[in-house]
Order: C-alpha cells, then sequence, then structure tokens
C-alpha cells in the first residue's frame, strides 16, 4: 500500500478504451459509405467512359441506350431534370420565403405552432404520393384546361415537385429569418419604418444567407428527386422547350433501367452509374455550396 | 379635432409625405404572404382530401387482409404492410446503434480537431445524397457483392445507409443541447467520458434523440427509389419469415399501381396511400409530441 | 438654469417641479402586459430641449415606460396602455394616429447597439429615405455622424459594414442614424449599459452637445449617469412614480425616503 497522498499513475482504461473505440468504429461507417460511394461511381463510370467517350457522354445530344443504334449524348437527361428543377424553383422559392415571411414576422404565436408543424408534415409525405398526386390530380387539371397536354408532361411534373420542396424552403427561411435579432427590427420600427420596409430592407437581406442555402438545398432535393418526376413527367429523353410533352429525368432514367430486364454488366446497365455519378457531382456541388454560404455568412451578426 | 391632429403629426419641409402609400404597401404585403402561405396549407388539405374520396372506399379488412392481384376487387396490401414492418425493424435495429454511437463520439469523445471537421462535413453531405444513388449502392453491394438478393435485409441495410446521417445529425443536435455544465459536474466527481455520456449526456438527450429517429424512420416508411433500385418485387403473394426473404413494402405497391392505367389501381393506389400516411402521421404526431413536452419541460 | 419649481395640486402629495416647456406629458399612464401591471398611473411631463432622465432598480418598468413614448410597445403581444401621452397637446394613443409616422418625430437609441448589417452610410441613410427624404442625403449623413462625435472616425471608411466599428463607435452610429430624421424628442433606453467607460464618457458629452437641438429622454441605472447629464429626473420603482423634480432636487434634496435610500445607493 503506498501512502494515501499518492496520485494514481495514468494507465489504460480498458473498458473505457473499447467503447471508445466502437463507438469510433461506428462513426468511420459515415466515412466508409462515402468511400464506397464514390468508389463504384467511379470504378462502373470509368468502365462505361472505356466504351464511350466522355465528350461525347457529356455534350451528345441523343440519349439512346438501350435500343440499336445506341447513343449516350446526357444532355436530354440533363435538360429534363433543368426543365423540372427550374420549373418547380419557380414555384417553390417565391412561394417558399413568403410563407417564411409570414410565419416568422406576421403570423400570432398560436398560427404559428399550427402552420409549421402542417407544413413539415407537407415535407413528410413520401414523394410517391406527390406522384399519384400529379397523375390523379395535376395532370387532368392540366389537360382539361389546355388540351395539348400529354398524359406524361413537364409541366405536372414541375409542380409537384414544386410543392414538394415548398416546405423545405419554408422551414429553413423561417429559421434564417427568426435567427435575426429583434433589436434590428425594433431599430427600424424606431426609424418610423413599416412592416414592409422592415421586412424587405431589414430582416430579409440580414437573413439572406440562411435564405440562399435553403435555396440551394430545396433545388438540390428537386434535382434528385425520382418517384413523382418518375409518375408525372414519363420516360422520354428530349430536349424539348415545351412543357406540354413527356421528359425524362436523370433520376426518372435510373428508375427506367432498374424497373427493365437489363442484364448487369453490359453497356446499357453501365450508363446508370455515368448518370448517377452526375447526379451525385451536381447534389453534391450544391449542397457544398449552401453549406459554405452559411459558414461564411454565420458569424456576421450575433 | 382628430384632423388637425393628423395635420399636426404630418411631417412638413424636406419629407414626402408618403406614409399612406407606404401603409397600403405594407399592408397588401401583410395578406400577399398570408394568401401564400394558406395556400400551401390548402394543397395539403386538398391533397389528403382527394386521396382520401378516391381511397376510402376501398379501405376494408379484406384490403388489408388480401395479397396483391390482377384484379382489382380482389387486391390487398398484406403483404405490403408485413413488408414495410419487417423493413423499419430492420432499419432501426441496424441504423439507430450506428447513428447514436457516431454522433456520441462525434461529440463526447473525438478531439475537435480538422479531422472531426471533416467527418462532420462528411455526414451533412451525406444527408443530401439523392436516395436513388443509395438505391444503385445498395444494389451493387448488397444485392450482388454480398449476394444478399432482392432480400429484406439487402432493403434494410440500403435504407439504413439513407436515414444514418438523419439520425445522426439529430442525435448530434440533441446531445449538443445537454449543458456542458451537466458534464463538468459529472467530470469533476471523477467520472469518465463514458460513465458521463451514459449516465448524464444520453438519458437528457433521449427525448431528441427519439424525436430525431422517429422522424428519419418515418422518411425511411415512405422511401421508394431505394427499393425499386434493389429490385424490391411488386407481386408477393406470401409473407416474409427471415431477413432473408424477399419482400414487398407499401410504397412499392403504390407506386405500381399508380404505374398502371386502369382507374381502378389508382384508386387501390390511393387506399394504400391512405394506410400509409396513417402510420406516416401517428409517427410524426409521436415526435412532435414528445418535441412538445420536452419544450415545456425546458422551460 | 433652474426652472422654477411649484408644488402641483394633484393625487400625490410630494411637491413637483414643473418645467416651462412640455413637449410630452404623461398623464395617469399605467401599463400592463398581458393583465401584469408594469406601470401604474404615472404622471410627469418632458421639457423641451432638456435632457430627463428615468432612474431606478431593475423590473420597475422605466424602460416599458420609455418605450410607449414611441410605441415600441405595440409590437409586443398583450400589452395594453390607459391614460395619456401627450405631444404639444394630441394623445399619441389617439385612434387617428399613425404610429409610423410617429417615430419619426420620437427616435430610439436602445440598450445594446443594433446597427443594420450594411454600410456606415446606409445605416444613418436608411430612415430618411424610407421616409421619402428629398434633399441631399449625403450632406444629411455626415451632418448626422458629425452630430454623433463620429465623422472623424469614420468619414474614410463610409462604405464598410457597420458590424466592423467598436461597441462605442456603434452605439454612436446608432445615435447618428436617430439624429438623422431629426426627431424632436431622442428616447435612449440605457445607451450605456453594453459599453466600457471611455466609450460611455463619449456619449455623455455627446448627450450635453445635444440637448440645445433635441428633447432627451434617457433611461439609466447608472446613478452618476443621470446626476451628471440630465436635468429632470423621475424616480420609479415597482411600476409607481416615487418622485419627479430637477435633477438637482432629486439627487441633493429629496423629498421621498425611498428616493434618498435609492440616490445614496443603499438598494438598487
Amino acid at each position: 500500500m503506498t501512502n494515501k497522498h499518492t496520485l494514481e499513475k495514468r494507465g489504460i482504461r480498458w473498458n473505457e478504451y473499447f467503447i471508445r473505440s466502437g463507438l469510433g468504429l461506428c462513426t468511420l461507417s459515415s466515412v466508409v459509405t462515402t468511400g464506397v460511394i464514390i468508389y463504384i461511381l467511379v470504378k462502373e463510370s470509368l468502365d462505361f467512359f472505356t466504351e464511350v467517350p466522355l465528350m461525347d457522354f457529356l455534350f451528345g445530344t441523343q440519349w439512346v441506350p438501350l435500343f440499336e443504334p445506341s447513343s449516350y449524348g446526357v444532355l436530354p437527361l440533363l435538360w429534363g431534370t433543368l426543365v423540372i428543377t427550374v420549373g418547380a424553383a419557380f414555384i417553390a422559392l417565391p412561394v417558399g420565403l413568403a410563407s417564411a415571411v409570414y410565419i416568422s414576422e406576421y403570423a400570432s404565436p398560436k398560427v404559428r405552432t399550427i402552420v409549421k408543424p402542417l407544413l413539415e408534415l407537407l415535407a413528410g409525405i413520401p414523394t410517391v404520393v406527390y406522384g399519384y398526386f400529379a397523375l390523379t390530380f395535376v395532370t387532368p387539371l392540366l389537360r382539361s384546361v389546355f388540351p395539348g397536354f400529354n398524359v406524361f408532361n413537364a409541366l405536372s411534373g414541375a409542380i409537384v415537385v414544386g410543392i414538394m420542396i415548398l416546405p423545405t424552403v419554408a422551414t429553413l427561411s423561417d429559421n434564417a429569418l427568426r435567427a435575426v435579432p429583434d433589436t434590428l427590427r425594433q431599430g427600424a420600427y424606431a426609424l418610423g419604418a413599416t412592416s414592409f420596409e422592415v421586412t424587405t430592407q431589414v430582416v430579409v437581406p440580414t437573413g439572406l444567407s440562411g435564405i440562399m442555402a435553403s435555396f440551394l438545398l430545396a433545388i438540390s432535393r428537386a434535382v434528385g428527386e425520382t418517384m413523382a418526376v418518375t409518375l408525372a413527367a414519363g420516360a422520354t429523353p428530349s430536349l424539348s422547350l415545351s412543357m406540354q410533352e413527356s421528359i425524362q429525368t436523370i433520376t426518372a432514367y435510373i428508375v427506367q433501367v432498374s424497373l427493365g430486364d437489363t442484364p448487369a454488366g453490359g453497356i446499357a446497365y453501365k450508363t446508370i452509374f455515368a448518370v448517377a455519378g452526375l447526379l451525385f457531382v451536381i447534389t453534391l456541388a450544391l449542397n457544398t455550396l449552401s453549406q459554405w454560404i452559411l459558414s461564411r455568412y454565420q458569424a456576421e451578426y450575433d | 379635432m382628430p384632423n388637425s391632429e393628423n395635420t399636426n403629426l404630418k411631417k412638413t419641409g424636406l419629407y414626402k409625405d408618403n406614409i399612406q402609400t407606404r401603409r397600403r404597401i405594407a399592408a397588401l404585403f401583410q395578406y400577399f404572404c398570408a394568401l401564400v402561405t394558406w395556400t400551401g396549407v390548402f394543397l395539403l388539405a386538398l391533397l389528403l382530401y382527394q386521396v382520401s374520396v378516391d381511397g376510402i372506399q376501398w379501405l376494408d379488412m379484406q384490403f388489408l387482409s388480401s395479397f396483391p392481384s390482377r384484379f382489382p376487387y380482389k387486391a390487398g396490401i398484406k403483404s405490403a404492410l408485413v413488408g414495410t414492418f419487417w423493413l423499419i425493424t430492420l432499419i432501426a435495429i441496424i441504423s439507430i446503434p450506428v447513428g447514436v454511437a457516431t454522433a456520441l463520439y462525434l461529440h463526447e469523445f473525438s478531439r475537435k480537431g480538422r479531422i472531426h471537421k471533416l467527418i462532420q462535413l462528411n455526414i451533412s453531405n451525406l444527408a443530401g445524397v439523392p436516395s436513388i444513388v443509395y438505391g444503385i449502392i445498395g444494389l451493387t453491394i448488397f444485392v450482388r457483392g454480398l449476394a444478399l438478393e432482392r432480400s429484406l435485409i439487402s432493403g434494410a441495410l440500403t435504407m439504413s445507409l439513407l436515414i444514418l446521417p438523419v439520425i445522426i445529425i439529430a442525435s448530434r443536435e440533441a446531445i449538443q443541447a445537454v449543458p456542458m455544465s451537466t458534464r463538468h459536474a459529472a467530470f469533476a466527481l471523477g467520472a469518465t467520458r463514458w460513465q458521463t455520456a451514459w449516465a448524464h449526456v444520453l438519458p437528457t438527450a433521449f427525448p431528441g434523440i427519439l424525436t430525431g429517429v422517429i422522424l428519419a424512420l418515418s422518411r425511411a416508411i415512405g422511401e421508394t427509389a431505394p427499393l425499386i433500385m434493389i429490385g424490391a418485387l411488386t407481386y408477393v403473394a406470401f409473407l416474409p419469415e427471415g431477413p432473408m426473404d424477399s419482400f414487398t413494402a407499401l410504397p412499392i405497391q403504390i407506386f405500381n399501381w399508380v404505374s398502371r392505367p386502369q382507374e381502378e389501381f389508382h384508386e387501390l393506389a390511393a387506399g394504400a396511400i391512405i394506410v400509409l400516411l396513417a402510420v406516416l402521421l401517428i409517427m410524426n404526431a409521436t415526435a412532435i409530441y414528445i418535441r412538445h413536452k420536452t419544450e415545456q419541460k425546458l422551460k | 438654469m433652474n426652472p422654477q419649481t411649484t408644488p402641483e395640486a394633484s393625487d400625490s402629495e410630494n411637491p413637483i417641479s414643473i418645467p416651462e416647456n412640455s413637449v410630452l406629458d404623461l398623464q395617469k399612464v399605467s401599463i400592463s402586459y398581458s393583465g401584469n401591471p408594469a406601470v401604474n398611473g404615472v404622471s410627469f411631463p418632458i421639457a423641451e430641449h432638456k435632457i430627463t432622465s428615468i432612474i431606478g432598480p431593475s423590473g420597475c418598468g422605466k424602460s416599458t415606460l420609455l418605450r410607449s413614448l414611441n410605441r415600441m410597445n405595440d409590437f409586443v403581444d398583450g400589452v395594453t396602455l390607459d391614460g395619456q401621452i401627450l405631444y404639444m397637446g394630441q394623445d399619441l394613443y389617439g385612434n387617428d394616429i399613425d404610429p409610423v409616422a410617429l417615430r419619426r418625430r420620437i427616435g430610439m437609441v436602445f440598450q445594446k447597439p443594433n446597427p443594420f448589417p450594411k454600410s456606415i452610410y446606409k445605416n444613418v441613410a436608411w430612415g430618411p429615405s424610407i421616409n421619402g427624404y428629398i434633399g441631399s442625403m449625403d450632406e444629411l449623413v455626415e451632418q448626422s455622424l458629425v452630430q454623433a462625435a463620429l465623422w472623424e472616425e469614420v468619414k474614410d471608411r463610409l462604405h464598410e459594414s457597420a458590424l466592423g466599428l467598436s461597441g462605442g463607435q456603434q452605439q454612436r452610429l446608432c445615435i447618428a442614424r436617430a439624429l438623422a430624421m431629426s426627431p424632436d424628442i431622442l428616447l435612449m433606453d440605457e445607451p450605456c449599459s453594453a459599453l466600457d467607460p471611455i466609450s460611455t464618457a463619449h456619449i455623455e458629452d455627446l448627450l450635453f452637445e445635444l440637448k440645445s437641438n433635441y428633447t432627451i429622454v434617457i433611461v439609466t441605472h447608472n446613478m452618476q449617469q443621470a446626476s451628471r447629464a440630465s436635468d429632470y429626473t423621475a424616480f420609479l420603482e415597482l411600476g409607481n412614480l416615487i418622485e419627479f423634480g430637477t435633477t438637482r432636487q432629486i439627487f441633493t434634496v429629496p423629498q421621498q425616503k425611498r428616493t434618498e435610500e435609492y440616490v445614496t445607493g443603499r438598494f438598487g
């Protein structure tokens, strides 16, 4: 026995060590996941690009991978994705921001506690349900107003995707607006400003980074959205400008291949890795930009 | 003399008198924002109404207890419902421990350096990867690579990858919300990090973690694209008995029925959507209730 | 210098010094937050081109009272006000009074500096520009910054973000921002509580200079500040006006025991 005033020497606490390692291993799984995603997409895409030149893929205007003579120009799929995304953004960004302004600046606390969960609920509805909504409600409505519309059309897809990403914009922008310190609003009101001036010239500019981040995140969702566009917009890769016609997005194409009987290993099968890689890069860029904006401007005010 | 009072309060001199116009703009803007918001809520109501009107007539015990069929009046969602429950149980078993452990490690154990930051960044990026990409990964790794075929376990592993980042982020937020003073109090009594985390951090963060987990699982229930990718079957006239069995799930069944041209199948889809939304609503309501309860306690 | 002091015939028994020219008259003002009274039947005048300070222990309702003077309490749910606040004889809370237009004439500086996250120039110019100012904006901005004793420090970086200024500079910017509207009355809610002693001295010097052109009402719980800077002082406790008079009177010959105890620092 040593003197009771002697401090214990440092040693390894084994159970602490094992627990720590176990938890660390779990953490590693997320890193591994990223590694695997990138590895698979890159490896299979490289395979694909040994057979199809990268330039033909990126700038070709014909996407006919499943039939002879085949052609692997991805532009029509990109165009389809772009049409849906821009259309959806056109609806969701202004409407979502206006809703955020209403919830954060105008609604009474009571209304707020009702509307915010409702919007979150709207965000939780599975995308396949939005697909149903598009096919059984939006499309028939469009066709009864404009008889020229195809059963599968870009506009219907864009509308439901817009409705789908609206809650994302609204709730995240609301958070951004609510983070604007109240003292700024009071400062502005004390100068004789109206609520409109306070909101548009002080509150929204101050929360702009959060709002932009929410926009980018919502756009990224729209780009990656699959079921609603597969059901609503159809499976016709095209560079058409018309919102009445069927188009095909990157995601819808992947679904089409997986539903068909394309044999694994063939070039047609490998196309899904190439287009998925493209999708991954686009959404990653949007998300990274969104995070960058947030971290860059977050510390500006407190 | 209200009028003279008004004139008296009017600023003269270098200012234009524009207050009336400005007030009108402000009022219009307010109405506009309110209108837009309530339109969104109205759309939600419309969507739910539409689905209910279409699907309610098919909702009966026979619908819940029959297998899918070529004949609409014979078809049901028994295998889909059972498949969904199997799936969600497996997902919960896989993703909750890993997700919470990760969040705990990141906040309580890891050194907050460059690597820590990179891992955080990596996780938030994973949360933004489209679900269909996870489907492709699941197809390549689990279905083909590990030869798990189109089984429940393939589906559950794929979905777990998908919702892990969501669980990690939600758990991390809940763990972060535990006051530092709690940890310091435990450390000062000679507790190790794990003892502190297990006895103080986790119990305090539990409601927050639970809310996040429920919301993540409810997302998994509705996800369709990854299941289609890994090839969950649409026609399954038997019930899975173990994780290695093939399966179908509610969203797959819905997708299958919606993509058929016949009106009756659309109505069947609506019926299945009602069931799916009911499950989701219960889960969401539970999450909101827990959150509300905790917020009140904190006050 | 000292206005005459005459006993006031009112429900309060203590003699009250009445300033000759008042721009604001508080008459039995009571304010409550959803039923909970914060200010009870307070009456006193605000003298033109003088500094009136409102003192009292924290929670006594002094900030609430100050905020009622330009209707900033309108933004707090459940606030009700009884009694009258007369601005040149007109009730501030009259049905036909526009609170937005009112705030052009009665400006406010807040407890913590709250510059907008915009450039220094825009911070000053924003109020006049939304209110339809048609004179030369550059001149107005310069003049306001000069008045707020900030011009020399910022004239070379007018278009840089106001958030880059120090706390004391930010607060002077907020004063300049309020002055740019050339208000009749300037309300200041503990403007120095978030500042260091040097910045505080700066702002107190500023108060003296502004006095000739503006009527100032300042809430403070800094006794020295009140006694140094103000002409009149109102002492509030638990929502009640305990005493109102010239600052000298309040600090040298207070009529009420509570006032004496407070100003000599025995509680608060």
